[in-house]
């Protein structure tokens, strides 16, 4: 990413006089752009805000992770790391289940790799696990970021994730909500701990990729 | 001017005040952002004598459940003096005073926060004043507005806040605890760097002239206020940045 086009700004912040390059954490005023929010401003065709700090708020499609909190007739309750609970119905299940058994497949406590499949107007979040990559966690363990820090975690197409898949040795899967499922070898499953929080605490810094493989060379040459 | 000859304080002395600044002159004011771990944004406040802690949570699930409202969501502000704010010892907990600035302060910030975005949640604002010197709302309100700000919520711009008095019958920026006790009129507003009003109070007396007077008094320390709230916003990051870098450096060195 370069220097040049992203630069911190506040809310109130004017970002361009061309209404149409609004992008997301912006909005319009008499025809011009302003930031509504305290963030890095990114200057494309659009101009996007993205937020250093934040509740992550669900939208249909995001994979995420979930604990279930409650269960009720029909439906478990999933804390979603949100002001919002999610509501896992037992339609959504891959199998058939009774209502009087869902304690069996999903008890309290229980991750699940899940994703939202529809949030209405009042932010009810529906659920689904009707999908071969989503599931109960029975192994590893999950750690917790910010969700801001999501997308920088992930890369430019995938390269910081697919690069500490890699060197790590460890199977990584990122929640759009900010929970993190590493699976591993315990010793990996350390360090990836380390390097992930070090991304977050790292995240709107330039030339972050270069610095975590330096980083990881390091810790496993004293590891050696 | 029965009040100030009954205190006999005279509140200039060669053209200054009594600590030392001109009539148009703001109190030192000290700004630090994200200062509490376990809040999700924070702003620690010193202007003049004020010290002033703010920490917002949220937004979040709205407890008790009959508050909450279906298409937005709710702001709560709560404004508290700590016992030991003020010199004689204040009985601790909410009163009829602090009550009223709650919801004053509430309503000075609400307008340019986008409630409609976090429907059925609700954004808390706590503002402890740990050591009060007159003008605590303004520096509560100037808090809370940069820790909404680290908290993340979106905002349509950020709110400043700054009060003008009237002390031997001139206007005065920021008034301190003397002349505000001694004065003849305190009017504290707080307003977006547009210059839309979302606060204004005043007691005392001011004539027509003196109240536009002391409206454009305030509002120039609101601008002075805001250029501060938005520097140390954007240093905090800023600052950040440049660590690892030089950490990095120094690495090859």
């Amino acid at each position: 990413m370069d220097r040049m086009d992203r630069k911190v700004v506040i809310p109130g912040d004017l970002l361009s006089e061309e209404a149409k390059r609004s992008g997301e954490g912006t909005f319009v005023k008499d025809g011009k752009v302003y930031s509504l929010l305290y963030g890095l401003a990114n200057y494309r065709d659009r101009i996007n805000v993205i937020p250093l700090a934040g509740k992550y708020v669900p939208a249909p499609g995001d994979n995420i992770i979930g604990v279930v909190k409650d269960i009720t007739f029909s439906n478990w309750i999933i804390d979603i790391n949100s002001p919002y609970d999610g509501l896992l119905h037992i339609s959504e299940f891959p199998t058939r289940i009774n209502a009087d058994e869902m304690s069996k497949y999903l008890n309290l406590g229980s991750s699940i790799m899940t994703r939202v499949k529809d949030v209405d107007s009042t932010m009810k979040v529906e659920l689904t696990l009707n999908d071969r990559k989503l599931g109960l966690l029975k192994t590893g363990r999950i750690v917790e970021i910010s969700h801001t820090r999501v997308p920088r975690l992930i890369g430019k197409g995938g390269s910081m994730i697919s690069m500490l898949k890699k060197e790590l040795n460890c199977n990584i899967f990122v929640g759009q909500n900010g929970r993190i499922w590493i699976n591993g070898g315990a010793e990996d499953m350390d360090l990836a701990l380390k390097t992930i929080l070090l991304i977050e605490k790292e995240a709107h810094t330039n030339g972050l990729t270069d610095r975590i493989v330096d980083f990881l060379k390091k810790e496993k040459g004293a590891r050696n | 001017m029965i009040a100030m000859d009954e205190s006999n304080i005279s509140f200039f002395k060669e053209g200054l005040r009594l600590d030392g600044r001109r009539a148009d002159e703001p109190r030192p004011l000290k700004i630090e952002v994200g200062v509490l771990a376990r809040a999700d944004g924070s702003c620690y406040v010193e202007m003049g004598g004020n010290k002033v802690m703010a920490a917002v949570y949220g937004p979040r699930e709205v407890h008790p459940r009959h508050l909450q409202e279906v298409t937005r969501a709710i702001v709560r502000y709560r404004y508290n003096m700590a016992s030991f704010s003020v010199e004689e010892r204040k009985r601790p907990g909410p009163d009829r005073r602090s009550n009223e600035l709650s919801k004053v302060s509430r309503e000075a910030l609400e307008p340019v926060i986008l409630t409609s975005y976090f429907p059925r949640s609700v954004i808390d604002v706590f503002v402890e004043v740990l050591q009060a010197d007159a003008g605590t709302r303004t520096a509560g309100i100037n808090a809370a507005s940069v820790a909404l700000a680290d908290a993340g919520i979106p905002m349509r711009s950020m709110i400043s806040s700054c009060a003008a008095g009237k002390v031997a019958d001139t206007i005065v920026l920021d008034p301190m605890k003397e002349e505000d006790n001694f004065g003849q009129a305190d009017m504290p507003i707080a307003m977006t760097p547009a210059g839309e009003i979302t606060l204004l109070q005043m007691d005392g007396h001011l004539t027509i002239d003196e109240f536009h007077q002391a409206v454009e008094l305030a509002m120039k320390g609101c601008r002075d206020i805001y250029e501060i709230q938005r520097k140390s916003l954007i240093e905090k990051y800023n600052h950040l940045e440049a660590e690892p870098v030089l950490a990095q450096e120094a690495e090859v060195l």
